[in-house]
């Protein structure tokens, strides 16, 4: 009787193990995409693959990672994926691409549980909430919403999100600072 | 019982949402579009095709004590093997189906199919009851997503249809159950009757 | 500090059934009467629970670093439903009026989406809790897993005090029995949505 549940087991082991050893690469594969999509969108050109250099950076406590490219052998910019816990529904997890000098030059956002139709505007495809920071630099830029000060014109009615985004950018930028020291040291 | 039948049953008379009232949790879940509903559908069926044929082949030589955790087990090796292939080919879906491709192992309509159905037939009618309860599954998945992307979004499979928000209370938890309700409303008055 | 957090989005802000659709079938079909949601709700409570203390474990100590993750689905269904069984067995001993009374409720536990959907869950989602995103600890994961199936309780019973009532009214026809049940489940989860934001 029990002999019967383990052939069973056992075919079914078979099976989904075959199947796993087939889809192993794709399915890496299609991992790899998605952080090298979100690493195009948000930098100017580069010529190397950012993902093989990535390395994490602690910023305050708080876990970074930093994709570094560059081009014709120069640095050219990074993307830094950052977290930010202060989202309305959950975590939200934003890809900046800042220029060698420190501008923004494009976000995305990689994953957020922010309600539909207020926070979830800071999708691009949403609105254009996010295409205000394009080449604003945090050095001289304020990321704060205006009504905290700063010069970010916040989502209308969803301003947890749209203070959220600010503090995942800012971390990005301090991230980015603490690398920039450390590429400039390198180059 | 005709092959025909056999699959037009599953859409119409014997519809697992409309009718029988099973698999609940992703049809409220999984609609929040009609192409998540779509996807979600079509995964089910590749789920039930399959387990229903294998549990039809193998059900004679299980012994009546371990017959529900046999079929949890056929079920469970399928879902597993559809939720590889979706991660590797269609990841960007697999994401937004999330927890409930895994969950199809507990949809009851596959347990159900199972049981009533593929335990009990060849495995030829087992594999088109699986079909056709998986395109009416589909079906009502679909169109609910259809509808709730609509009302919620004015858009329809993606394609913006019109101007504004729409209301977002489709789009969110509240909607799903209400627009599902007045489907059902629809479904029996008009088709059942 | 951070346990009352726990339960009080796992009841309240994130509940189970009106805002992430698990456990919709029995939420439908189980909450005809009061004192029977209350005894469903006990033994949901119960195995969730145990399911996800085993089903955690299990994932740490055996999936994870053997690299098999993709035998998730097979391996937890199977504890899931040998624990209904057990279930089964001991409440026939304990307490055979509640056997009786939850009647065909009990072994279809096994396919309460509730169940294997937190026990998943809870190895899966990054959580905010602490201040950091992060997964649960063990402790964590049980307060977790209890706190939902409470949520579970929670909505079941409302539910069923509003279907008792609804006994009494004049329904249309064309809505009697589960669509009028799907609409009122719709309201009763809009006035869920008042608590988003508070965690």
């Amino acid at each position: 009787m029990f002999l019967c549940l383990l052939i069973i087991c056992l075919g079914g082991s078979a099976v989904m193990g075959s199947v796993y050893l087939i889809t192993y690469e794709p399915i890496a594969a299609a991992q790899a995409a998605k952080v090298n999509q979100a690493i195009a969108r948000v930098l100017p050109e580069f010529d190397n693959v950012p993902a093989l250099e990535a390395y994490q950076v602690l910023v305050d406590g708080r876990q970074v990672t930093v994709y570094p490219a560059q081009k014709d052998g120069v640095f050219a910019g990074a993307a830094i994926e950052a977290v930010t816990t202060r989202g309305f529904g959950g975590p939200i997890k934003v890809m900046v691409g800042f220029r060698p000098d420190g501008t923004i030059h494009n976000t995305a956002v990689i994953s957020h549980t922010e309600t539909p139709g207020l926070g979830d505007k800071m999708d691009p495809r949403k609105s254009d909430f996010s295409l205000q920071f394009q080449g604003k630099n945090p050095g001289t830029f304020r990321l704060a919403v205006k009504k905290d000060g700063g010069q970010v014109d916040a989502i209308t009615a969803a301003t947890i999100s749209s203070r959220a985004f600010c503090d995942v950018l800012d971390l990005a930028y301090r991230a980015f600072i603490q690398t920039d020291q450390k590429e400039g040291g390198k180059q | 019982m005709s092959r025909l039948r056999i699959i037009t049953k599953g859409i119409i008379s014997g519809n697992p949402i409309f009718v029988l009232v099973l698999g609940m949790c992703p049809t409220l879940g999984t609609t929040t579009s009609a192409v998540n509903g779509l996807g979600m559908g079509l995964a089910t069926t590749f789920v039930l095709m399959l387990s229903n044929l294998v549990i039809s082949l193998i059900a004679g030589l299980i012994p009546s004590k371990v017959r529900i955790p046999s079929f949890i087990v056929v079920i469970a090796v399928f879902v597993t093997v559809v939720q590889l292939i979706m991660q590797a080919y269609v990841p960007a879906l697999y994401e937004t189906l999330g927890l409930f491709i895994p969950l199809i192992v507990v949809n009851c309509i596959v347990l159900g199919r199972a049981e009533a159905f593929a335990s009990k037939n060849k495995p030829l009618d087992s594999f088109l009851d699986g079909l056709g309860s998986g395109i009416g599954f589909t079906l009502g998945l679909t169109l609910l997503g259809a509808v709730r992307e609509l009302l919620g979004s004015g858009a329809f499979f993606g394609w913006k249809m019109l101007p504004g928000d729409g209301m977002l209370v489709f789009i969110l938890a509240p909607g799903a159950f209400i627009a599902l309700g007045y489907l059902m409303v629809l479904f029996n008055k008009f088709l059942k009757a | 500090m951070e346990y009352i957090l726990i339960i009080i989005s796992a009841v309240f802000v994130n509940n189970i059934v009106l805002n992430q659709f698990l456990g919709v079938c029995p939420f439908l079909g189980v909450s005809n009467r009061i004192s029977t949601a209350v005894g469903m709700s006990a033994a949901v409570v119960f195995v969730m629970t145990l399911a996800t203390l085993i089903t955690y474990l299990i994932q740490t100590y055996i999936l994870n670093p053997l690299q098999i993750g993709f035998m998730q689905t097979v391996t937890f269904i199977l504890v899931i439903a040998a624990l209904v069984q057990m279930v089964e067995i001991i409440l026939k001993k304990i307490s055979p009026a509640l056997y009786q009374a939850l009647g065909i409720f009990l072994p279809l536990i096994t396919t309460n989406c509730a169940v294997l959907g937190v026990a998943i869950i809870v190895v899966t989602k990054e959580f905010t809790f602490g201040g950091t995103a992060a997964m649960l600890t063990l402790p964590q994961a049980l307060v977790y897993a209890a706190s939902m199936a409470l949520g579970f309780g929670l909505a079941l019973t409302i539910f069923a005090g509003l279907r008792e009532h609804m006994d009494l009214v004049g329904v249309p026809k064309p809505f009697r029995g589960v669509p009028i049940a799907l609409i009122t489940a719709g309201i009763l989860a809009l006035a869920f949505m008042g608590f988003s934001g508070i965690v």
